[in-house]
């Protein structure tokens, strides 16, 4: 339940060097500095972590669920966007 | 109470190791009382990661003191099967959680001790408890950082967390004299560089926890008399009710697992 004395946040911990801060979930908190604790806390409790951060909720602004057909559509035709159309010489190796 | 007690060998090494397991075990299981009560889910899995953090630190103290002991006793036998007089912990460890700001006064007066003291013991000339220190004080250092946000915010909070923080304070601050005091089978450990004076911490342990305190805009009681007898197994009330808990899977069905 969120309540104006405990705001949400979002917490991301990035779980080894080298990657990037991963979204795991959410948690209420008064202030940066505790929920910063209890991210610690709920979610780095088997090791998951070596970094945190916290965000407030309330800083995100997130694409409109209703507009999804004019957002994300779209793209869903232009196949020709994923590089798959290419010949990969060999001697490039691995990609 | 279905199965009798056990003898323990009190050697000064043993006894040492006894009473540090003792705190952590008493301070760990009052902790593992919010589960499922603190005020908010965050702090109900905060408090219970440091009463595991305690647990386990309990379970390497026992098992050094069952080692030095040579006598037979292990980690579940020291826990389960001694009497409430058996017991060393502090007495402020066992005093009852009340509400939220007299837990984490208890955890403030207490972690500030033992970030110090870990910290110090890290230099012990006994390679196993300068091990444990080695561990014990990152867990420490957690629990003072814990505690200490919350004490500001309690303390410099509404009216109403104010007053039960200084209140916590008033009502703890008899027990905090213990945590400096030694006793005969002690000087000698102290001496032969195995264990600390916890005396030579107190000046910093006052620093730390009257600047928090201080920010936290409550006040320290001005009265040094303080209460002991928990070292030597003279406890309060409430650690018997504890213990009834505790170990009464134990004392029922003896040797139960599963």
């Amino acid at each position: 339940m969120a309540t104006p004395n405990t705001p949400l946040w979002e917490v991301f911990i990035r779980s080894r060097n080298g990657l990037a801060h991963k979204h795991v979930g959410s948690l209420h908190a008064s202030d940066a500095t505790l929920a910063l604790q209890a991210a610690r806390d709920i979610y780095t409790r088997r090791g998951e972590g070596l970094s945190i951060w916290v965000v407030p909720s309330s800083a995100i602004t997130a694409s409109d669920p209703t507009e999804k057909g004019m957002m994300f559509e779209p793209a869903e035709s232009k196949i020709y966007r994923h590089p798959t159309f290419y010949d990969v010489p060999e001697e490039v190796g691995h990609m | 109470m279905a199965v009798a007690s056990i003898q323990v060998s009190e050697t000064p090494l043993v006894l040492y190791a006894l009473r540090r397991a003792d705190d952590a075990l008493i301070l760990g299981h009052r902790l593992s009382e919010w589960c499922g009560h603190a005020p908010m889910l965050e702090e109900d899995m905060a408090l219970a990661n440091m009463g595991l953090d305690l647990l386990g630190q309990a379970r390497e103290l026992y098992s050094y003191a069952a080692k030095v002991e040579g006598k037979g006793n292990d980690e579940d036998k020291f826990a389960y099967l001694r009497d409430i007089r058996q017991y060393r912990n502090l007495l402020l460890l066992e005093q009852p959680n009340g509400d939220f700001a007299h837990t984490m006064v208890r955890q403030l007066f207490y972690a500030g001790f033992a970030d110090l003291y870990w910290r110090a013991m890290m230099k012990s000339g006994d390679a196993t408890l300068a091990a444990i220190a080695a561990k014990s004080e990152k867990e420490s250092a957690y629990h003072l950082r814990h505690s200490s946000e919350w004490m500001v915010r309690l303390g410099d909070g509404t009216e109403e967390s104010h007053a039960r923080a200084q209140a916590a304070i008033d009502d703890l601050w008899a027990y905090t004299g213990e945590m400096f005091a030694i006793d005969d089978s002690e000087r000698d450990l102290i001496d032969g560089s195995v264990a600390v004076d916890p005396a030579s911490l107190h000046p910093q342990w006052l620093k730390t926890v009257s600047d928090i305190v201080g920010e936290a805009t409550l006040a320290l009681p001005k009265s040094d008399w303080m209460q002991q007898g928990g070292r030597s197994g003279r406890h309060s009330e409430h650690l018997g009710h504890l213990l009834s808990e505790l170990q009464s899977m134990q004392r029922t069905f003896p040797g139960a697992t599963w």
